[in-house]
């Protein structure tokens, strides 16, 4: 759209080009813009703010929506089983993926193809596809142990939905830090071993350190998709205990029905501000990973 | 040290190569989950999925997102690309910023936003066209069953579109500037050398990104379906992995869900393959 084809002076040419550029990139930006700063601005507003024009502004700083939402819509019991789940969850990935991944990088032992072939191929298969199976699996679990845990154990088990996030993402994790270990010089840990240093405090003090970038980049991955997630909680968690955002989609069909949107709105600032507040700072880093990576969940 | 190895490989086997292999073996079965009478049927239940109406609905509207998804998020990808990189903005970070948020949200939060912005009454979009006086342009965004495939393909750009632009923008930003400045002496328009030039250069990055596509449309809209409409109005918004929940859950036809998946497994691999055949291309480098 910058293409004029007419033969113009330079100057106008590019110059109307440009406008045409900012109108349009700045059209893009609101449209992603509005609706959000919107969101915030609706959570603030009074039951009877609703009706009529949504371009209205609230009429004060009304905090209630936020006391309601967290009390009696329980967002912040769902809150709190978040936090532990995606904490547990990246917990649980780094420690097996870190050594596994610096085995595959630095030692050569039999079968290294074929396990390394099987977790390219587990990059393809998309939690989607299989939350079924996964499901049925734990539930046959659950009747196998009956008589030791008769309300179930694997189902309805935060520790369990963490489980089951770090080892789905446990393809992507090792192929990261196996391109990133890989790209670190061997002569590293040849000085440290003549210095004398084992294997074990070779992989934790040398190999660790240098390779922060790529472990705070499969975090931050990691945590836009646990936090994010909810076709495998809303799977695995059918019970009372939820993650905010299956606590949402519960919030959003009960508002909706009863058309009282306050408290959906100042639900949806509670499960957007902290990802927002992550996103902020560390920007950078996440484009620069994903540019490395290319990785979509 | 080949126990590093191992606390890895078994999660994976366990709750990722197993269940996947399940898929297939369950596809093979008509089993309604709970109950201990599992039935082998061999093929039957992808023979059953040619007349299943609500089954190839559900097909065209994935192919169908699939295709005007892609199309619509690379072209205005690869042009705002193109202007973030070649012009240089001076709100460049702060477009890149924005643009990107959608990205880090989750679809719970997308589906909210977007019945938001599509409610009959108070929505954002239909009091926006009244009032630049478009009244007749106002629809029932999620209700229609000619429109509502759409009002979800515009959720699914407005998420994606902001990571499609890095992607390509990180590509385009490694091409060399003397390039450009040697065409631009030849004559070249921006056109041209967007064309000619920043097109072929990053080819290869386009074809993954094809991939990228294929794999998040089938999922996206999955997800987005079923927070924003649960495949309604009368299964007119149905998308593949929709259809095979519900036949999971809903129906308690276990069988014949994993049939589902293995379609959708087989369709996204071979349309995978097919793409990178047909854009193959000698790597040019610069």
């Amino acid at each position: 759209m910058t293409v004029i084809n007419t033969p113009r002076p330079p100057a106008t040419r590019s110059r109307i080009g440009r406008v045409l550029t900012y109108v349009l990139v700045i059209a893009l930006a609101l449209a992603i813009a509005v609706p959000v700063a919107w969101v915030l601005l609706a959570s603030l507003k009074e039951k009877s703010e609703f009706f009529g024009s949504p371009w209205t502004l609230p009429e004060g700083l009304r905090l209630q929506n936020y006391v309601d939402a967290f009390t009696d819509a329980h967002m912040g019991q769902y809150f709190a089983t978040s936090v532990f789940v995606t904490v547990l969850g990246l917990v649980l990935v780094l420690a097996v993926s870190v050594p596994a991944a610096y085995v595959i990088a630095r030692y050569e032992f039999k079968g290294k193809g074929f396990v390394e072939l099987l977790l390219l191929g587990g990059l393809f298969v998309n939690v989607n596809y299989i939350v079924v199976p996964i499901f049925l699996m734990l539930v046959d679990w659950d009747k196998a142990l009956v008589d030791v845990f008769p309300g179930g154990f694997f189902l309805d088990n935060p520790s369990v939905l963490s489980l089951v996030y770090a080892a789905t993402s446990i393809p992507f994790t090792i192929y990261l830090l196996t391109a990133y270990f890989r790209s670190i010089p061997v002569a590293y840990e040849e000085a440290a071993s003549i210095d004398g240093a084992s294997r074990f405090r070779i992989m934790t003090r040398i190999m660790l350190p240098m390779a922060r970038p790529a472990i705070t980049t499969v975090i931050l991955f990691n945590f836009l998709a646990y936090w994010n997630d909810f076709i495998i909680s809303l799977t695995l968690l059918p019970g009372e205990g939820k993650t905010v955002q299956v606590g949402l989609l519960n919030l959003f069909t009960a508002q909706k029905a009863a058309a009282d949107y306050g408290r959906l709105y100042a639900g949806m600032v509670i499960v957007i501000v902290p990802v927002l507040i992550v996103y902020a700072f560390i920007q950078k880093r996440l484009i620069e990973g994903m540019a490395s990576g290319g990785v979509k969940g | 040290m080949l126990a590093c190895l191992l606390p890895a490989l078994v999660l994976f086997a366990v709750f990722m190569v197993y269940p996947t292999v399940n898929v297939f073996r369950m596809s093979l079965y008509t089993w309604s989950g709970f109950s201990p009478d599992m039935k082998f049927v061999g093929l039957d239940n992808f023979r059953h999925l040619v007349d299943d109406d609500q089954f190839v609905r559900a097909f065209q509207n994935t192919v169908t997102l699939l295709v005007v998804v892609t199309v619509v998020t690379m072209g205005m990808g690869l042009f705002l690309a193109a202007i973030m990189t070649r012009q240089k903005l001076r709100s460049r970070n702060f477009l890149r910023f924005v643009l990107y948020i959608p990205n880090v949200l989750s679809v719970v939060v997308i589906a909210a936003v977007f019945s938001a912005i599509y409610d009959q009454n108070n929505g954002l979009l239909n009091s926006m066209l009244r009032l630049v006086s478009l009244d007749s342009w106002q629809q029932v965004w999620l209700g229609d069953q000619k429109v509502v495939l759409y009002s979800v393909g515009i959720a699914m750009v407005w998420q994606s579109l902001g990571y499609y632009m890095v992607l390509y923008m990180s590509s385009m930003s490694s091409i060399p500037e003397e390039l450009y400045e040697a065409s631009g002496l030849d004559g070249a328009s921006a056109s041209r050398q967007f064309f000619s030039l920043t097109m072929p250069l990053i080819w290869q990055n386009l074809r993954t990104s094809l991939t990228f596509f294929i794999m998040s449309a089938v999922n996206l809209s999955f997800v987005l379906v079923r927070a924003m409409t649960g495949g309604g109005p009368d299964s007119s918004s149905e998308v593949l992995l929709s259809y095979m929940y519900k036949q999971a859950y809903t129906n308690s036809s276990y069988g014949y869900g994993m049939a589902i998946g293995v379609v959708i497994f087989a369709f996204s691999f071979l349309v995978s393959l097919l793409m990178s055949r047909a854009t193959k291309r000698e790597p040019l480098q610069f």
